[in-house]
């Protein structure tokens, strides 16, 4: 894509939505003409909803180029309000893909994989999940999910934790409000790293969710003997252009849609966390 | 207690991610107080508002602390795994569980007579100080983790 045909929305059409959670709807996308750009786990797009705005969403379905685009979005302002209200048919607009990736790809064989999770951030996550679980079917190294929810009925993908679980992956999660009938853990998403087995040495770790607990995460990983270098998380800022022009979405020395939203923990999101009014 | 079941709770003790690396007069003292106990799941390890006469360090299975909310049942605020301890109001007056603990699957613990516990790390203080700053670090990352959920991060605009 070029850089004036970078700005300029594709419409896509709604060809299927699911309804996550109360406030939570994945549309699943096909272009009206032509095919779908191909994409890495992590990165994003600017959602159209024509009439109300753009908004940056991360991809939360496979990258495979024959499966429609997957976007999962949380209802918080008017225009994710309009996209999570948009029916089977409906013409939205896309842009993209921007952005840095999970670079699962990267991930070397027998490499144990972390990934923590948090609300929402379990969507930029999924695609990657999927990759990391077919590496683990291949025998190339075991994958770790941590996911955190603030009651039961907001834990995501449901179905997509068991099959993940079913295919040996080690499947924690934990709440922070029980509700009858919940027998799982209640705590922070953190605490799940005490009692996943994985070997810190050599590992690498994928975060996404609340900037705190990004934060906590990063810590707790490091401390478990993780390198930092080899966390990664993913950042979220007011993308407006998504191609490094605009400075909406700077942080410290990072324009978050072009060098991020995926980054490095150690040497830089660590202390870009430590920065206030950011 | 037999010499066998003696072993074996000295070998549960030793173990135990809450004193690992404490000096081995401490393994000693805690199995000396301590006895392996199970729980079917659904059962009750201490009701709140009893003497917090017993600290279980959980070896299997998980615990879940409740309280009980008015028109909402039983609450869980928190659960407890392997390698953790149920129980903490051994260590601080009025000695009462503030908490219901319920197994949520067969639990296996080592139950610590926590009175015999007391009496012993007053004579000894310097074991007592070890105990403590161990039951301090539970305690510190447990309030942290209740005030990072009091955040709600997960809630709107919570991030």
């Amino acid at each position: 894509m070029g850089e004036a045909g970078a700005l300029v929305p594709e419409p896509y059409v709604v060809v299927g939505r699911r309804q996550e959670a109360e406030d939570v709807v994945t549309l699943r996308l096909e272009p009206v003409d032509g095919v779908r750009p191909a994409f890495r786990p992590g990165q994003f797009n600017m959602v159209t909803s024509f009439g109300q705005g753009e908004i940056a969403v991360s991809m939360s379905g496979a990258a495979r180029a024959v499966e429609p685009l997957e976007h999962s979005i949380r209802r918080v302002g008017a225009v994710s309000a309009a996209l999570c209200a948009a029916p089977i048919g409906a013409v939205v607009g896309i842009r993209g893909p921007y952005g840095t990736s999970w670079a699962v790809e990267e991930v070397e064989d027998g490499a144990d994989v972390v990934v923590m999770a948090g609300g929402i951030g379990l969507a930029p996550l999924r695609g990657a999940v999927m990759e990391l679980v077919a590496r683990l079917e291949a025998g190339r190294g075991r994958v770790f999910v941590l996911a955190g929810a603030r009651s039961p009925d907001q834990i995501l993908f449901p179905e997509d934790l068991r099959s993940w679980e079913r295919a040996g992956a080690h499947v924690a999660i934990s709440v922070d409000v029980g509700a009858p009938g919940w027998t799982g853990a209640v705590g922070v998403v953190t605490d799940l790293l005490a009692t996943a087995p994985f070997d810190a040495e050599g590992a690498r770790a994928l975060l996404c969710g609340p900037e705190i607990m990004m934060r906590f995460g990063g810590r707790a990983l490091v401390d478990r003997g993780v390198d930092p270098a080899r966390v990664l998380v993913s950042l979220e800022r007011n993308m407006q252009c998504g191609v490094g022009l605009c400075g909406h979405c700077q942080l410290g020395p990072v324009l978050v849609c072009r060098d991020g939203p995926v980054v490095r923990y150690g040497g830089l999101a660590d202390e870009l966390f430590m920065e206030r009014n950011r | 207690m037999s010499e066998r079941s003696s072993e074996h709770t000295r070998a549960l003790v030793a173990e135990h991610a809450f004193l690992a690396g404490l000096p081995p007069q401490a393994i000693e003292l805690v199995a000396e107080v301590g006895e392996p106990v199970s729980f079917g799941a659904g059962s009750l390890l201490f009701r709140e508002g009893s003497p917090a006469d017993v600290a279980y360090l959980v070896t299997k299975g998980r615990v879940a602390l409740e309280v009980h909310a008015p028109n909402r049942g039983p609450v869980v605020v928190d659960t407890i795994g392997a390698g953790q301890v149920a129980g903490l109001s051994w260590a601080a007056v009025p000695f009462r569980y503030q908490f219901d603990a319920r197994a949520l699957d067969d639990v296996e613990a080592v139950a610590v007579d926590a009175a015999r516990l007391r009496v012993a790390l007053a004579e000894d203080p310097v074991l007592g100080f070890l105990f403590l700053d161990r039951l301090a670090a539970v305690m510190l990352r447990r309030l942290q983790a209740t005030r990072i959920r009091l955040l709600d991060l997960y809630g709107p605009g919570g991030g």
